[in-house]
């Protein structure tokens, strides 16, 4: 260790001029020789203990060894000696080779191993001194005070190379920058002790030295111990006299060798690794043994210095406090100066004289207002004994009171007595109130009846909206709780503060119509249907025998007999009040329409069976009737005019053959397109049938007696649905997809045009008077126009869910019905009154669904009864049906 | 010179409204100050009618305020006051940089103070509006008396809302203007009518505060809210107790550092620290002050003035209950056990007329102790305890709010300690309204206030009755329906030959009279029952059809108005059915119970 710590030196700091010089001024050149070998000897017993020790230092024998050599003059200090030396030494020997350095070690151990006796009884002597006081100090001193001793052992240490390159009297100052305020204070009190008995041991050394320097080498330390501590004084008394002399005993190469070099760095940071830093070749500086808790008592139990044994963070090793060290500490802890030769009770030093100048030093005069008093102390003054005068002075806890008083909230009475009264200010335009929040119901309660409270199914929709809380039913789960302390408190009760706090401020209010009536209310006021009775209720009857749709039927004028027509191309005759088909007739076409002759005294039915228009004679009822239409029919009336061609072209009239006439077939006429409809007029005579795609010939009229058929219309007006007699004027009605257009026969022109706001008409029936018309429509709706009011319709019905698809109008009683593909017959309560002032009534009585639907098609046809309340229906289920 | 150009959006809706992002540049204000503002000057955003108009052709839907509004923000002083807190502010932080303690304290002793009152009048024209805004206000302060200091808002804040509740309980037990009382899950509803105006508030169950997430909640808005609640229940109560005749600030001993020992108390954290005085403090009489203002006169037969009959009767009834609901537990003396939570009890307690007292260890402000003798009733909720006075009755907490709800004092057999309670249930309800669920508890309790009357007061008795003998009759009739019936034949039997005894006492020739005349007798008809189904169909039949005669001006209103009917009609068919099926649930849980009972007499008998 020590060539290597010697080589360090060498390279690291070359050993100044300074220093140089500053050694030889110090000595002053007395004795230099002696004391030079005499430090060498106290170098080469430090090498001597390294080598002694090699890498393994955990023996504290070379410690003590060392202290002993350093006769209390602490550890550090010699070391600084002995570099110093050594640095001399190379100065003398101009960078001395490693073959000297081997000489130097081998005196060195000569000289070691005789200064290691005297050492031994050395320390023991002091052990002797001071050892009952010591341990119990040392048991006493409390781990704090150890770790600043460690403290002040690193410092001092640390602080030794700066003091080398700086100027010695900085060092102290720099160092005492690093360290806590504690350490700072020991390592100064420990720098002086250690710089006192540094000189005090030189200077002993010189004195003794130059009487008997062998003496010395062969190891009389304990002169010098002993000398020390009456010397201590001398030399600082000395020092005191004369300042010239404070660095000269050889403090100026208080340098020191640093072992480790990994700086000012906390030692803990190395606790992992086998090593605590490196030296100054870099090498690994590695962490010494330590014994167990075995070894460490026993080192205690036997080890005499173990109560002033510390370690040493730098290099891990144990360092046995010196003498001198114990005392500071000593000092320390009685709260003494620690420097025991400081004299706090030396006389004063006056540095500036207090004797009174008789000149001044400046030559301005005094201002006159430093003669005046101030006036604004005056004031002030003045101002406090007015106050006091007038008992109004108050100390400063009385203003704080007043002044807190002052800043506390203070209400009034804001609002006059009266409780309405309004003051006009300017306010909020128009202020609408935010409305309150609804108050809680029964669900709420901490203790609902048990049926508020979520069965399986609508727990199931709660969770179902866990994402979406506004699908919810309620915004909280209704819970039973069986007593008060069970209830929690509520979690989202902050929020919905909250919530209802942002809703009064941001949510954007208005002001909304609110109704507070009921749905009935907008129900227009009808009587009731109880009191609008006869119409009809139930059903009473089915005709069944068809074997296809039924499309059409119709009654005769007195309501015994009725007859229907339908996709089986057959026609049947029924008795009304039995139900029993009478006949049957097959006609060779699909028969569209059918329609009953109003004149009673002739037995006839036109039906319309694809292009033909068959006048029948059915043969039922009175017998006289029947042969009186049959005579009829058999003589062909006198064609007199001449037929266009026009209508020729459209119609040809034929008389039925033999065997027609057999199945009742009076008259045939041939249209040139499919007929869809067929209509009496009133009195029996005329008839007309409509051909929608006919175009301009699509109506034509038809006189029975005369045989012969006209077209009323020249041009086409769109598709034509059905047509229809007015039943007293000569009037004519023509119905085309969405109007109706009402024809004066007489006149020859159109003396209305209805405006439906329909897409497709369907059917039409009017009201006996003549003056109401019914429109069925297939987009669903039924149309009453009152013709005297208005074109547009007066009343308009949805009582059906699909296409209407037949109207009829009672002949005595107020009703009217409406069939439809939904199944349904609609009856409804249609009165006109005489009174022209007085609107018609309508009211929708009862929906009778007997029929069964097929293929999507309902009820084709409604029809009334001539004298009763009663009404047929023609169905697609092959049935037709009678409700009374 | 042509004509000036007309812009658009110039006039109408355009003109009228303003978006927030106009209204601040326009204010020179941020965001925050404007929030502030709005809050306090009670500014809010309009819905306009023609929205695309007002927002200026703009898509989406922006925030809109009046612009009259804005304008009559621009003029208010405080805008002032707000603008200089940022300087302020400023000058703290520097001088705070620099560690200038003494300019700190001197701007801290400075700092701008935003006073608010003038925005109380603007906001409340009369003294009736403010209290038709209390209801947010009174349950925003209950709120915050809770809390401890949160970030966002200032520290006084709960402080001063605890006093000002408690000044305005005390009001309230002093008019005596409790009215209803309702213990929901989320907290306790009270309900008090002062000056004719009906004033409802919630009391959130006392627990920990539990911290709410920060973006669930922005405090500061609340915060600004709860400065404006402050300030207007602090001149509310002012003019409440002026009228009152009492002397405000009422002076209250302060227990906290009073002489009562505090030790005991669980409250434990800043936030419970007021709660006991809070209801230590309703246990004290008011002062009255000296000046004596004459009360004014109760419009007592203003129900007379109006119109409508039915209104009359319903004003009346409601008159009634007052009265009687004021002196409702007069002479009571009632002691409430500690696990009871204390305030919601005392406040109905003494506001309705009762001595009420509590833990003298635990708790502060007790006037009599458990042992006292007069005590009539002590409110406990435990299943049962060590040891009972036979001079009281130990009820459960909800006794007290049934009977205020109720109007009168229930009988207590069904509120005894460890009995289950019967339903709770909500006073608010509108007896106007139909089409809502009505268990068939809400007739017993609040009968006389329902929309039937003394009608449904009579058949809530009738019912209590059957229910008391249907058990009895339930057992007999399950155990040999046969046999009953056959005895019911018996009976009549019996019945025809009595009709003979009375007979035979005639003479034998009224006999053979009455014999003869038997036989001409015309036999009395039977009434053809109806088939019920069939009127109802027929009568939804005819519903459907007049249904259809509505204009189609008025379809949709009327379609919107059965759907929610239609929805309603099945929540309340959904909890009939669910009540039925739970009854049917009990009773047969019984029977079988009865059975079981039975069974085992008879194997002991055996």
């Amino acid at each position: 260790m020590a060539p290597k710590k010697v080589g360090t030196k060498r390279k690291a700091e070359k050993p100044s001029e300074e220093t140089k010089t500053n050694v030889v001024t110090a000595q002053n050149g007395d004795d230099e020789h002696e004391e030079v070998d005499l430090l060498q000897t106290f170098s080469d017993n430090d090498s001597s203990d390294a080598e002694g020790d090699d890498q393994d230092s955990d023996d504290s024998d070379g410690y003590v060894q060392q202290i002993g050599s350093d006769a209390g003059s602490g550890d550090e200090s010699e070391e600084d000696e002995s570099d110093e030396v050594d640095s001399e030494d190379d100065g003398t020997e101009d960078e001395g080779d490693s073959e000297d350095s081997g000489e130097d070690e081998e005196e060195s151990e000569i000289d070691g191993s005789e200064v290691e006796g005297g050492d031994e009884g050395d320390v023991s002597e002091l052990e002797w001194e001071s050892d009952d006081a010591m341990n119990d100090f040392l048991e006493r001193l409390p781990a704090k005070l150890k770790n600043a001793l460690e403290a002040s052992l690193e410092a001092r240490k640390t602080s030794k190379p700066v003091k080398e390159q700086g100027s010695k009297s900085d060092t102290q100052n720099k160092t005492a920058t690093d360290k806590s305020i504690v350490s700072k204070n020991l390592k100064k009190k420990s720098k002086n002790e250690k710089v006192d008995t540094k000189k005090s041991s030189v200077k002993e050394k010189v004195e003794s030295g130059s009487e008997d320097a062998k003496k010395k080498d062969e190891g009389t330390k304990s002169d010098v111990k002993e000398t020390e501590e009456s010397d201590i004084f001398k030399d600082i008394e000395r020092r005191r006299l004369d300042p010239s002399t404070e660095y000269e005993s050889g403090d100026t190469s208080d340098e020191e060798d640093i072992r480790n070099t990994v700086g000012n760095v906390p030692m803990n940071w190395y606790d992992e690794y086998p090593h605590i830093g490196y030296d100054w070749d870099g090498k690994p500086i590695l962490r010494p043994k330590r014994g167990d808790s075995i070894d460490q008592f026993l080192k205690r139990m036997e080890d005499p210095n173990f109560f002033r044994t510390v370690r040493d963070p730098q290099t891990g090793q144990d360092v046995v406090l010196s003498e001198a060290d114990v005392e500071l500490i000593k000092r320390i802890q009685s709260g003494q100066i620690p420097d025991a030769a400081f004299d706090d009770e030396a006389p004063w030093v006056e540095y500036f004289t207090s004797e009174v100048m008789q000149t001044p030093i400046s030559n301005i005069p005094p201002s006159k207002k430093s003669f005046l008093p101030s006036k604004h102390e005056a004031d002030k003054v003045s101002y406090f004994v007015s106050l006091l005068k007038a008992r109004k002075m108050k100390t400063k806890m009385q203003r704080a009171i007043e002044n807190a008083k002052k800043r506390r909230k203070k209400f009034y009475m804001i609002w006059g007595m009266d409780d309405n009264t309004v003051e006009p200010m300017r306010r909020i335009h128009n202020n609408l109130t935010a409305p309150k929040r609804l108050l809680p119901g029964h669900n709420e309660s901490y203790n609902p009846p048990a049926e508020y409270l979520f069965n399986e199914q609508e727990m199931k929709q709660w969770n179902l909206h866990e994402d979406n809380f506004r699908k919810r039913k309620l915004h909280f789960l209704p819970q039973k709780y069986n007593s008060l302390r069970e209830v929690p408190a509520w979690d989202r009760y902050v929020r919905e503060r909250f919530l209802r706090c942002m809703d009064l401020y941001m949510a954007p209010r208005g002001v909304k119509d609110r109704l507070l009536i009921e749905a009935e209310d907008l129900i227009p006021k009808l009587p009731s249907p109880r009191d609008l009775q006869p119409f009809p209720t139930t059903m009473s009857m089915v005709y069944e025998g068809h074997t296809d749709m039924v499309r059409t039927i119709t009654v005769d004028g007195k309501g015994q007999f009725m007859i229907s027509g339908s996709d089986d191309m057959t026609i049947k005759v029924w008795e009304v009040s039995t139900g029993r088909c009478m006949r049957t007739i097959n006609v060779g076409g699909i028969v569209r329409s059918v329609c009953w002759c109003p004149n009673q005294a002739l037995s006839l039915v036109a039906v319309a069976a694809d292009r033909k228009l068959l006048l029948i004679n059915p043969g039922v009822g009175d017998n006289l009737v029947v042969a009186k239409t049959d005579s009829l029919l058999k003589e062909l009336p006198e064609d007199t005019t001449m037929v266009p061609e026009r209508v020729k072209a459209a119609i040809q009239w034929e008389q039925a053959t033999s065997e027609e006439w057999a199945t009742g077939i009076r008259v045939v006429m041939n249209h040139f397109k499919e007929i869809k409809q067929v209509t009496w007029h009133g009195r029996g005579d005329y008839f007309a049938t409509v051909m929608p795609e006919g175009e301009n010939r699509s109506v034509i009229i038809h006189q029975l007696s005369k045989r012969r058929s006209q077209i009323p219309f020249s041009r086409s007006r769109g598709l034509v649905q059905c047509a229809l007699f007015h039943p007293i004027r000569p009037m004519l009605f023509v119905a085309t997809q969405k109007h109706v257009r009402v024809y004066d026969l007489v006149k020859q022109v159109m003396a209305k045009k209805l405006m439906t706001y329909a897409k497709w008409i369907s059917s039409m029936a009017i009201h006996p008077g003549g003056d109401n018309l019914l429109v069925g429509t297939y987009d669903k709706k039924i149309m009453w126009f009152d013709l005297d009011l208005s074109t547009n319709p007066y009343k308009t019905l949805r009582v059906h869910y699909t296409a209407v698809r037949g109207v009829a109008i009672h002949k005595r009683y107020p009703l009217f019905a409406s069939a439809s593909d939904d199944k349904y017959v609609v009856v409804s309560h249609g009165m006109v009154y005489n009174d022209l002032n007085k609107n018609p009534l309508i009211v929708p009585l009862k929906r009778l669904q007997y029929h069964e639907s097929y293929d999507d098609f309902g009820i084709f046809d409604v029809v009334f009864h001539p004298t009763q309340p009663w009404v047929f229906s023609a169905g697609a289920d092959k049935t037709i049906r009678l409700c009374t | 010179m042509g004509a000036i150009r007309k812009r658009k959006y110039e006039e109408g809706a355009g003109n009228l409204y303003i978006s927030r992002k106009r209204a601040m540049k326009k204010l020179q204000l941020t965001l925050k100050d404007f929030r502030k503002l709005c809050i306090l000057k009670g500014v809010y955003p309009r819905e306009p009618k023609r929205r695309k108009a007002a927002q200026h052709g703009k898509g989406g839907i922006q925030t809109l305020y009046a612009k009259k509004d804005i304008l009559f923000l621009g003029a208010d002083p405080m805008i002032w006051d707000m603008r200089k807190l940022k300087p302020h502010f400023k000058k703290m932080a520097k001088a705070k940089g620099r560690r200038d303690f003494r300019e700190l304290r001197a701007l801290a002793r400075r700092h701008p103070k935003i006073d608010i009152d003038h925005v109380i009048k603007e906001r409340y024209p009369s003294f009736i509006d403010a209290m038709k805004d209390l209801d947010d206000c009174l349950s925003l302060l209950f709120l915050f008396a809770q809390f401890p200091s949160i970030p966002g808002v200032p520290h006084k804040f709960p402080h001063e809302a605890q006093k000002l509740i408690t000044q305005f309980l005390l009001l309230v037990i002093e008019a005596r203007a409790l009215r209803r009382v309702f213990v929901s899950i989320k907290g306790y509803y009270f309900q008090v009518e002062l000056r004719g105006q009906l004033v409802t508030w919630i009391v959130p169950h006392q627990f920990g505060f539990v911290p709410t997430v920060k973006r669930n909640v922005d405090f500061k808005v609340m915060s600004h809210f709860v400065e404006l609640y402050i300030t207007l229940l602090g001149f509310v109560n002012f003019r409440l107790y002026q009228q009152h005749n009492l002397i405000y600030p009422p002076r209250l001993s302060n227990f906290t550092y009073g002489g009562n020992t505090r030790k005991g108390t669980e409250a434990k954290g800043t936030e419970y620290q007021a709660l006991p005085d809070r209801i230590a403090s309703l246990n004290e009489p008011l002062r009255k002050s000296r000046f004596t203002v004459p009360e004014e006169e109760q419009p007592l037969d203003s129900f007379l003035l109006s119109d409508n009959p039915d209104e009359a009767a319903r004003m009346q009834k409601e008159l009634e209950r007052t009265n009687k609901l004021k002196t409702l537990f007069n002479g009571l003396k009632i002691f409430v056990n500690r696990e009871v939570p204390r305030e919601p009890v005392v406040l109905c307690i003494r506001a309705l007329g009762g001595e009420v007292s509590w833990d003298k260890v635990l708790f502060a402000g007790a006037t009599f102790n458990e042992d006292d003798e007069t005590i009539t009733h002590q409110i406990v909720d435990r299943p049962s305890m060590d040891k009972q006075y036979i001079s009281r009755y130990y009820v459960q907490p909800q006794w007290v709010f049934d009977s205020v709800n109720a109007a009168q004092l229930l009988p207590v057999e069904r509120y005894l300690l460890g009995v289950v309670l019967p339903p709770h249930l909500s006073p608010f309800f509108d007896p106007t309204r139909d089409q809502r669920y009505k268990p068939p508890e809400e007739l017993e309790i609040f009968g006389s206030q329902s929309e039937e009357g003394s009608q449904g007061a009579k058949v809530a008795e009738k019912k209590a009755s059957e229910d008391e003998e249907s058990s009895e009759e339930d057992e007999e009739e399950n155990e040999d329906e046969d046999e009953k019936d056959s005895e019911e034949e018996s009976e009549e039997e019996a019945e025809e030959p009595k009709e003979d005894d009375i007979d035979e006492d005639l003479p034998e020739e009224e006999k053979q009279r009455l014999a003869k005349k038997k036989k001409m007798a015309v036999k009395k008809g039977t009434i053809a029952k109806e088939e019920p189904v069939k009127p109802e169909l027929e009568a939804r039949e005819d519903e459907y059809l007049r249904s259809r005669l509505v204009r189609n001006k008025h379809k949709r209103l009327f379609n919107s108005m059965m759907e929610g009917r239609k929805k309603r009609m099945k929540e309340v068919k959904l909890l009939t059915n669910k009540r039925a099926q739970l009854e049917a649930e009990a009773a047969a849980a019984k029977k079988e119970e009865k059975r079981q009972r039975k069974k085992a007499a008879a194997v002991l008998q055996a």
